[in-house]
């Protein structure tokens, strides 16, 4: 084996001589340019600003007149709402992975990695624009909701959990939106993640009550992600009994950062040295 | 100007088992105009890649502005600049947007990277569309901001891999003239290329690369020399004839050396070697019965000389 063989660690070396605050810099511009990415690809725009106005407003005037909420006594606005929260940002988190895909998979990448800087700037410049962008469209699904009606009678340390959720969530969907990125070789490949991001929050208890579904179905809504995050935002927002959701809430969520984030980083640096 | 820019010593990679590249030496001196010329798969873009740090060599050593490329990658990204096949300008962002970007994550400045951004649109003549989405530019408009932004950070290197396919003619001698300047200005180019043309008018030197080897590695006029000073073309009337006349002309009393066939074209060459030559060999299809259309003397092109490298091997 010769000299030349060790260049497969090159890929992601770190910049001698550039502080932690160049790198910063470095991701700062990044996140700019995907920001700017959003702003002119009109499907982005439609999906993080009129995606969720549409989806409050088609869950309260078209299906709420026909769904009960079972034994939880709720008028189906605040029924639904978490939910619809959830779908807001969750959708857009899981375009990430065409956004990285289609760097991976085009000539931007071989770019980045000519350049002086740590080439892992590239996916986290992705996944912050996206928890940044994602936040604001879940804001905007709660002002939708607020102009159909919704009221909440949360505490300002109940607001702040909410938020922290919501960033959680998003952080957590980008986080696995760039794993499922980094691990496919095609876009298209990229973009099959928003089809089961869109379709899990239908499968909770978010929509309408689990206690309503067959048995298989009731099964397994009580026990994915989405349901304890649901009720922890009723119980935030409504001011519901809690349970054991917000601990099973935080425990998905750091899971989701914790696995997906260094399984991210091993296939990135394998794509990217090979 | 006799420092070696590029210097690479049996390098080899494979691919799932199969070998792309077995065996390239290559040494670019300073200030000088290389070009890598092959067919597709034949190892071009590999060794581009493997001289700009982007894979690792399964064996053999590079060094590029001195740094070898396995050990330094750092310090020789911070002396190259590449212009990749693919494009690598982001369509989304203005021409300036992506210069700036780039100058920027070279660590110029704020201030300098707008600066450097605006030189680098005039110098590659696309300040008017400065402010518009590179999704709206023209294929050869696209190819010069790229080699812009190869540019940003002033490398003393610079890798082109194929950097006028797909470009119409006008735009070809466009993005030439510009690559002629670079390296007036003191560039070292590398460049690959599967235009023979190409090759002639811009290197000082042609490496030919073929089944991942360099199967020749001259000047362009050497090169031609090694081919004969001059090759006979006879267009034959029926294309039928053309494997007959290769088998005549072989077994014939005249000299059937550099011997090619082209049934397509209806057309045998060979080298020639002056007017007894060119008689004796109408005399041998005259005598085989084979009428001939157009006779052509002419210097043997880029064409030839690949012809003659890479069918021996």
């Amino acid at each position: 084996m010769s000299a030349v063989g060790t260049a497969a660690r090159t890929g992601t070396d770190r910049e001698p001589g550039t502080s932690r605050w160049t790198s910063a810099g470095d991701l700062r511009r990044l996140v700019v340019r995907a920001l700017r990415h959003e702003a002119r690809t009109p499907d982005a725009l439609i999906v993080n600003i009129a995606l969720p106005v549409l989806i409050m407003v088609v869950f309260v005037y078209v299906f709420g007149g026909a769904i009960t909420t079972g034994s939880s006594g709720l008028t189906y606005i605040d029924f639904v709402v978490p939910a619809v929260l959830l779908m807001s940002g969750g959708y857009g988190a899981a375009l990430t992975a065409a956004n990285i895909a289609t760097d991976m998979t085009g000539g931007m990448i071989d770019r980045f990695r000519t350049l002086p800087v740590s080439s892992w700037v590239v996916p986290a410049g992705h996944v912050i624009a996206s928890v940044i962008r994602n936040v604001v469209a879940t804001v905007i699904a709660l002002i939708a909701a607020i102009a159909l009606g919704f009221r909440s009678g949360a505490t300002v340390t109940e607001w702040a959990l909410v938020l922290a959720l919501v960033v959680g969530y998003v952080l957590a969907l980008s986080a696995i939106a760039a794993l499922w990125g980094l691990f496919v070789k095609s876009v298209q490949a990229a973009g099959a993640l928003s089809f089961i991001v869109l379709f899990l929050p239908y499968l909770s208890d978010g929509v309408v009550p689990a206690e309503t579904m067959p048995s298989v179905l009731r099964a397994f809504a009580e026990n994915q992600p989405i349901t304890p995050m649901v009720e922890t935002l009723r119980a935030l927002l409504l001011g519901l009994p809690m349970g054991d959701a917000g601990w099973l809430t935080a425990l998905w969520l750091t899971a989701g950062v914790v696995i997906s984030v260094p399984v991210a980083a091993v296939l990135f640096r394998r794509r990217t040295s090979a | 100007m006799h420092d070696v820019a590029i210097r690479a010593r049996g390098l080899s990679k494979s691919f799932g088992g199969t070998p792309v590249l077995t065996g390239v030496d290559l040494t670019v001196p300073a200030g000088s105009l290389l070009a890598l010329l092959g067919p597709n798969g034949s190892g071009k873009t590999t060794t581009v890649r493997i001289l700009t740090t982007l894979l690792a060599a399964d064996g053999g050593t590079a060094t590029v502005g001195g740094h070898d490329v396995a050990r330094e990658s750092v310090a020789v990204r911070r002396t190259i600049g590449l212009t990749a096949q693919q494009a690598t300008v982001d369509d989304l962002l203005t021409g300036r947007e992506n210069l700036e970007l780039f100058g920027g994550l070279y660590h110029l400045g704020g201030r300098a990277a707008r600066r450097r951004a605006g030189e680098l649109l005039d110098r590659f003549d696309l300040s008017a569309a400065a402010n518009r989405r590179v999704a709206t530019y023209s294929g050869g408009m696209r190819r010069r901001l790229d080699l812009a932004a190869s540019m940003v950070a002033a490398p003393r290197i610079l890798f082109l891999d194929e950097p006028t396919t797909g470009l119409d003619p006008r735009s070809r001698a466009e993005l030439w003239t510009v690559i002629r300047e670079l390296l007036a200005a003191g560039t070292t180019i590398l460049l690959t290329t599967q235009y023979l043309e190409e090759a002639d008018q811009l290197a000082d030197r042609i490496a030919v690369i073929d089944n991942g080897r360099v199967a020749a590695d001259d000047t362009p006029a050497a090169l031609k020399r090694q081919v004969g000073s001059e090759r006979l073309a006879l267009r034959l009337a029926r294309a039928e004839d053309v494997p007959r006349a290769g088998a005549a002309l072989s077994a014939g009393p005249g000299d059937a050396a550099g011997l090619r066939l082209d049934a397509d074209a209806r057309e045998v060459t060979l080298a020639g070697q002056g007017p007894d030559h060119l008689r004796r060999t109408l005399d041998v299809l005259h005598r085989a019965g084979i009428p001939v259309e157009h006779v052509d003397l002419r210097t043997p092109t880029l064409d030839d000389v690949f012809f003659e490298l890479t069918a021996a091997a």
